[in-house]
């Protein structure tokens, strides 16, 4: 089998309304599906509010889609997201094996934020900010 | 000139505490997801820019793999190019 596991993030504008965002995450699973590839999680973020402005919007709609496809596909499937409007922007990652386990526990709840680890030798670490930041500006 | 040196290397090992590891490999992290901005936020400065190995203490393989993921993140929109006062 030459199938592989992408996972793929868009992000719709804001303008659209909830059913037309429906419409065109819809539109985007029969295109995955009908190309032969299999769904294997979907995710949807809703509403969220972007770090930076994209083409002047604050918000988009966050959806995720993780399948098993052909790697042709993804030229297709990124080709059909550059054309379409109403898509601001997409990234898709081919996923490793690691990608694949993460993942799944991820969706089972069991990694949802790795432990905070403190990290050590603090008092240099602040003295090299401050290094830095001198340094920087 | 000498005492200034001795001066300065007497003063080191009290600024040097612990040593600095790995944090992905001691808890054997093997994949770092760009989607989890909380806890990329903990390898960049307040501006937004990617810290560097001798500060975090991450091996050269995770830190190839933290940067790739700060970056998709970018992409993405979860986390900004350039910001100010992040944490």
């Amino acid at each position: 089998m030459s199938h592989n596991q992408y996972e793929t993030v868009i992000i719709l504008t804001p303008v659209l309304s909830e059913q037309q965002m429906k419409d065109a995450v819809t539109s985007y699973r029969e295109l995955i599906t009908g190309n032969g590839g299999v769904m294997v999680h979907e995710e949807n973020w809703g509403l969220t509010k972007l770090a930076y402005p994209i083409q002047k919007k604050g918000t988009g709609f966050y959806h995720l889609f993780e399948y098993q496809a052909d790697p042709g596909f993804v030229k297709q499937i990124e080709l059909a997201f550059r054309r379409d409007e109403r898509v601001l922007r997409y990234l898709t990652v081919s996923l490793n094996k690691h990608g694949v386990i993460y993942n799944d526990k991820r969706r089972r709840g069991e990694v949802s934020t790795p432990k905070p680890v403190e990290t050590p030798a603090k008092p240099i670490e602040k003295k090299i900010l401050a290094e830095i930041e001198e340094e920087g500006i | 000139m000498s005492k200034e040196v001795n001066f300065i290397f007497n003063q080191t090992p009290q600024v040097l505490q612990k040593k600095k590891y790995c944090r992905f490999k001691k808890h054997g992290i093997k994949y770092i997801d760009y989607k989890d901005k909380e806890f990329l936020l903990k390898f960049v400065n307040e501006q937004g820019k990617i810290l560097p190995r001798r500060i975090t203490g991450t091996s050269l393989k995770y830190q190839r793999k933290v940067t790739q993921a700060v970056k998709r993140a970018r992409h993405l929109a979860l986390m900004p190019f350039v910001a100010d006062g992040l944490k």
